[in-house]
């Protein structure tokens, strides 16, 4: 994916929401998929074929996305369907989905002041890798990046500001 | 005593992990009817009554907010007690809910304990 926006002067002001993001994004995980995330410091990103992408419009604006390889996101859909992975099938677009949905609300929910402010678009699942995403978004993306059984999985805010 | 589940989510996958929730808490479910939408939820229950209905807010057609809005028009919906389960969890989603009916609001990401201490007070003595 090659994000496209503009630097924002606003951006620092953002950094603080890294923690938030993390942690909204460890609970999503330990509490529907019973796993716990670790810090993931290698910068590879090939192979990041499945894209979920959630709106926040609102108070704050812009877009949370969660990336991973085919891989993970059928690992995820069998952790939360309580299924083995080869009977996961097109489950898993659905699951990574909502993996992302819950990352925003979760995320959200965690500003002080923002959760009534603020929505969330429902869930879009892009699966490939050859993609630009353009958005309103002018922040640079904030990402944070975690292995989820061993598999990288990058979450990205990107903010309109 | 077993109990009849009306599952409305517009994801497939999240209405599965709710009955399995479900489950996992311990409600021995005899059947567990799912449906996508609240339009989709009306008419199933028009067909026959349920025991419990868990529902999500943000939904395409008919959003949860109108679907427990209306489940008074049914005849078979009449007291069933709806607990809300969405990602939504601001103070005024939960009021609203409440407001119009809901018996109880479970924030998602949740863990079957949760589901089951936000079910069973509404079930009485059904389980």
């Amino acid at each position: 994916m090659t994000p496209s926006g503009h630097a924002a002067a606003s951006a620092d002001t953002h950094q603080n929401w890294i923690p938030l993001r993390e942690t909204a994004t460890r609970e999503v995980f330990e509490l529907m998929l019973s796993c716990q995330l670790t810090p993931d410091s290698v910068m590879d990103e090939s192979g990041m074929n499945v894209t979920a992408m959630v709106g926040l419009g609102g108070q704050l604006c812009g877009v949370i996305t969660v990336r991973c390889n085919n891989t993970a996101a059928v690992l995820m859909a069998s952790k939360m369907l309580g299924l083995p992975v080869e009977k996961v099938g097109q489950d898993f677009s659905d699951a990574i989905g909502e993996v992302c949905n819950m990352v925003a609300g979760n995320f959200k929910n965690k500003i002080a002041g923002l959760s009534d402010g603020c929505m969330l678009s429902p869930p879009s699942v892009i699966t490939g890798s050859d993609y630009s995403l353009h958005s309103l978004a002018d922040s640079p993306g904030l990402q944070t990046r975690m292995l989820f059984e061993n598999l990288p999985v990058i979450v990205t805010l990107q903010i309109h500001s | 005593m077993s109990i009849r589940a009306l599952i409305v989510d517009d994801s497939s996958v999240m209405r599965k992990i709710v009955e399995r929730s479900l489950r996992q808490a311990g409600i021995d479910l005899s059947d567990v009817l799912q449906a996508g939408n609240g339009a989709e939820a009306l008419s199933m229950l028009k067909d026959g009554a349920v025991d419990l209905i868990l529902c999500d807010i943000n939904m395409p057609v008919m959003d949860g907010i109108e679907f427990i809005k209306q489940l008074p028009s049914i005849e078979n919906a009449k007291n069933v007690p709806v607990v809300m389960i969405t990602t939504e969890g601001s103070e005024a989603h939960v009021v609203q809910a409440l407001s119009c009916g809901a018996r109880g609001y479970i924030r998602k990401p949740f863990t079957p304990e949760q589901v089951k201490e936000h079910v069973v007070p509404v079930l009485g003595g059904k389980v």
